[in-house]
């Protein structure tokens, strides 16, 4: 599977045009957004390791269902966050794609 | 290669079929054997018998699953659904260190050896959002192949140096790493079935190449996901019902939470027993003898040497005993032989010797330390741990070319769901292992009368002779068990926590079959990633750009094999340098790959020189540090930078490659558009 090449050469029919600027606007939108999501979850992710790390000492003193909260999130809770966050990445970019895809054939039939 | 998704739904119920068939003919074979062994079945036969039969599945998958086809050879014809895709990356990833030694680790080291469940959980979340879904867009079969695609350069721009680079980082990782997994199946085969250790690596050794040799990748995937099943039933019997016995639940993942204070309760008893400081204060008087031997040196030398002559003398002369002459001559033979080595050996001693003097640690305190500033060092070193195991599960290539064997992006992205959710099954219980068999040796063992130990104790002491896994002394000469008499090697404890709690043999069998099946799917993988990086990148890429497709995984597999037996070869000579190295695989990983792979997808401008310069910077730094402070390659600890292990190199390596790849980028040339194309395919969606 070779790498598709980028947009074909613009021709001079309008049609074609018109369709290469949806392409690029739809892809535009997508990247944007895959972005952002990626920052925010990134920063969750970063935010839930290091604040349970470096903060251990004094979170040890709370406890939960006889877990040090310290203890429990450097054993579960930081790992199942990380689960929740690809979940959630995987669900959203699912909807992203399916958005990107509406854009370009709005029809249920499928555009050549 | 693209299947409709009516095809590709078929095939999933197909293959759920099958694995549901092996489940139930897996609980048959145990119920089988837990009969026979109370029918009177020796014990050796059990082990034989687990042995023989995990080896013959693996090697039936395999013959199955032969294929000379390029793509189910390299990445199992892109079809593999992603709950089993998922299964098989969980099996590529738990290693015989996370089956076997982390829950060991646990055990001695508390709350410390957590960064390990943080970091190698953690990296996932890195593989999931930047890595994985757009190696899968690219679509090709090894890292290598993205990295010289995406920055081209080289004779041609087809990215030789790039590619040259890449390969290098690759085999170099996942040597140290294969080395260590063969080295365990040699152990677990000759404790489990009393054959010599290297009859042991080359069985094992044999059982990895039929699956990966006949099959690749398909071959390996569909073993992999049977050895997945075999490791987690393997760890979650005995550990539910430790927990079940302890905490009245047999969720251990949940229960444990109940035993935790109890166990601090129990440590701060032991902390204050009378009778637990006069053993240590015995430690601690062997150690202060080292001391004054060590300041004496080099006369204490001389005369330690002569005196152990003297004493074999005299019982010769007295004629004494054969054994009290063999202990005699044992000695003197194990006497250092030069002034240096007296003075590294007697500082091993009396540093172990201290470490036994010191009070149990609270299992579930984060960085106890006498000073602030003692506490924080291990803060940090935490921290980097965390930091570098993070970053190298992302740049780990036997993990990342995962991401090529699902048939869409959408499924790469579930795949990596599923892998983390498979890892966590297990990697959650084994903090709960920890503390619960923690909490059974503190209250059962200790305490207990010297003359009615448990057998386990004695067998796992006989296992090694010269340095036994666990080893139980009355120093104080009172008859009863204290915890400071108790020295357990961090590894025996998974492989005994059936007898620790009293389970049939069956289930150790079973435990040493899920040690095994750890240890071999992780061999699997990684020899597949060196095999193809030297065939596919090396031979097909550089060397013979027109070979054909039959020529191409002939040569894959003549190459699996020579690598697997070097490996196997280094793995006999028992090569302890190369065991505690594995730890800096993960560093050296992160340093050289990370930057290049990341910032191919988040930074068009990132080119040709910058890649490489990266990779080498990464690299360099990485090595630099560990070369500097790892006593094992002649550094010292004094030279650390702000006090971090030799291991976390990589806190120093990823952010010199980062900085060196945005650097160079920036003073050369920007990158041709052919790249920029690659670069908005990779990202655009399906």
């Amino acid at each position: 599977m070779p790498p598709e090449s980028p947009p074909p050469p613009a021709t001079p029919q309008d049609a074609d045009l018109r369709r290469q600027r949806l392409v690029l606007a739809a892809r535009a939108l997508h990247w944007r957004r895959t972005r952002r999501l990626t920052t925010i979850l990134l920063g969750l992710w970063l935010l839930t390791g290091f604040c349970t790390v470096y903060f251990a000492r004094e979170l040890a003193h709370i406890t939960v269902f006889g877990w040090p909260l310290s203890f429990y999130m450097a054993a579960q809770g930081a790992s199942l966050v990380c689960l929740a966050i690809i979940g959630f990445y995987a669900w959203r970019m699912h909807q992203f794609d399916a958005a990107y895809a509406q854009a370009l054939n709005p029809a249920p039939e499928h555009a050549p | 290669m693209s299947a409709g998704p009516a095809s590709n739904k078929r095939y999933f119920r197909r293959l759920s079929g099958y694995y549901a068939w092996f489940c139930v003919c897996f609980a048959g074979f145990l119920l089988a054997l837990t009969v026979l062994e109370k029918e009177g079945m020796p014990r050796l036969w059990i082990g034989h018998l687990f042995m023989f039969a995990t080896i013959v599945l693996y090697a039936t998958i395999g013959v199955v699953s032969r294929t000379s086809n390029v793509t189910e050879y390299y990445v199992a014809g892109r079809r593999v659904p992603a709950l089993f895709n998922g299964m098989a990356t969980a099996a590529d990833w738990i290693s015989a260190a996370s089956f076997i030694s982390l829950a060991g680790g646990l055990y001695l080291y508390g709350f410390d050896a957590l960064a390990y469940i943080m970091g190698w959980t953690g990296g996932y979340c890195l593989v999931a959002l930047l890595i994985a879904p757009y190696l899968r867009k690219f679509g090709q079969y090894t890292i290598p192949d993205y990295l010289a695609a995406r920055y081209g350069g080289g004779a041609g721009g087809r990215g030789g140096p790039v590619r040259a680079l890449a390969v290098g980082a690759t085999i170099i990782v996942s040597f140290i790493y294969v080395v260590a997994q063969i080295y365990a199946v040699g152990l677990i085969a000759s404790r489990f079935t009393g054959v010599d250790f290297s009859v042991g690596i080359f069985l094992g050794l044999a059982s990895i190449l039929v699956c990966s040799f006949l099959g690749g990748m398909r071959g390996i995937t569909w073993t992999q996901v049977a050895q997945y099943i075999i490791i987690l039933v393997a760890f979650l019997i005995p550990t539910m019902w430790l927990s079940a016995k302890h905490a009245d639940n047999p969720l251990p993942q949940v229960a444990y939470g109940s035993v935790l204070p109890k166990l601090a309760q129990r440590e701060a008893q032991l902390a204050a027993d009378p009778r637990e400081e006069a053993v240590r204060a015995q430690f601690r008087r062997q150690a202060e003898d080292y001391g004054a031997r060590l300041a004496a040196l080099p006369g204490s030398w001389e005369g330690g040497r002569l005196d152990a002559q003297r004493r074999l003398d005299t019982a010769r002369l007295r004629n004494a005993s054969l054994g009290e002459v063999r202990n005699a001559e044992r000695a003197l033979a194990a006497y250092p032989k030069t002034v240096e080595d007296a003075d590294t050996l007697w500082r091993a001693q009396r540093a172990r010797l201290l470490a036994r003097a010191q009070p149990p640690q609270p299992h579930a305190a984060p960085f106890p330390g006498a000073t602030e500033a003692e506490s924080n060092a291990r803060r940090n070193n935490f921290l980097a741990l965390v930091f570098c195991l993070m970053f190298g599960t992302a740049a780990l290539p036997h993990i990342l070319m995962r991401s090529y064997t699902t048939p869409s992006v959408h499924a790469a992205r579930g795949s990596v769901f599923w892998t983390l959710f498979f890892i966590l099954l297990i990697y959650l219980s084994i903090p709960a292992l920890a503390v619960l068999a923690k909490y059974d040796i503190y209250t059962s063992l200790v305490g207990s009368d010297f003359r009615s130990l448990p057998t386990w104790i004695s067998y796992w002491a006989n296992v090694d002779k010269i340095n036994p896994l666990i080893s139980v002394t009355d120093i104080n000469g009172d008859g009863l068990v204290q915890l400071a008499e108790i020295a357990i090697d961090g590894d025996v404890l998974v492989l005994a926590t059936p007898e620790i709690g009293g389970l049939p043999y069956v289930i150790s069998g079973l435990v040493a079959a899920g040690g095994l099946a750890a240890a071999l799917s992780t061999a699997d993988g990684l020899l597949l990633a060196i095999s193809n990086a030297l065939s596919h990148d090396v031979y097909y890429k550089i060397v013979d750009p027109g070979a054909s497709t039959q020529k191409r995984v002939t040569i894959s597999k003549l190459l699996l094999l020579a690598v697997a037996f070097i490996a196997a070869y280094a793995a006999s000579q028992k090569p302890a340098d190369i065991l505690s190295l594995v730890g800096a695989a993960f560093s050296l990983a992160a340093s050289t790959l990370f930057a290049p792979l990341v910032l191919g997808v988040f930074w068009k401008r990132a080119n040709h020189a910058g890649a490489i310069a990266g990779m080498i910077a990464g690299f360099l730094t990485c090595l630099y540090y560990m070369l500097r402070t790892n006593p094992i390659l002649g550094g010292r600890m004094d030279a650390a930078w702000f006090d971090i292990a030799p291991m976390s190199a990589g806190i120093f390596g990823v952010p010199a490659g980062i900085a060196a790849v945005v650097l160079v980028s920036l003073l050369t040339a920007p990158p041709s558009r052919a790249s920029d194309g690659l670069v908005d395919y990779i990202r655009a969606p399906e």
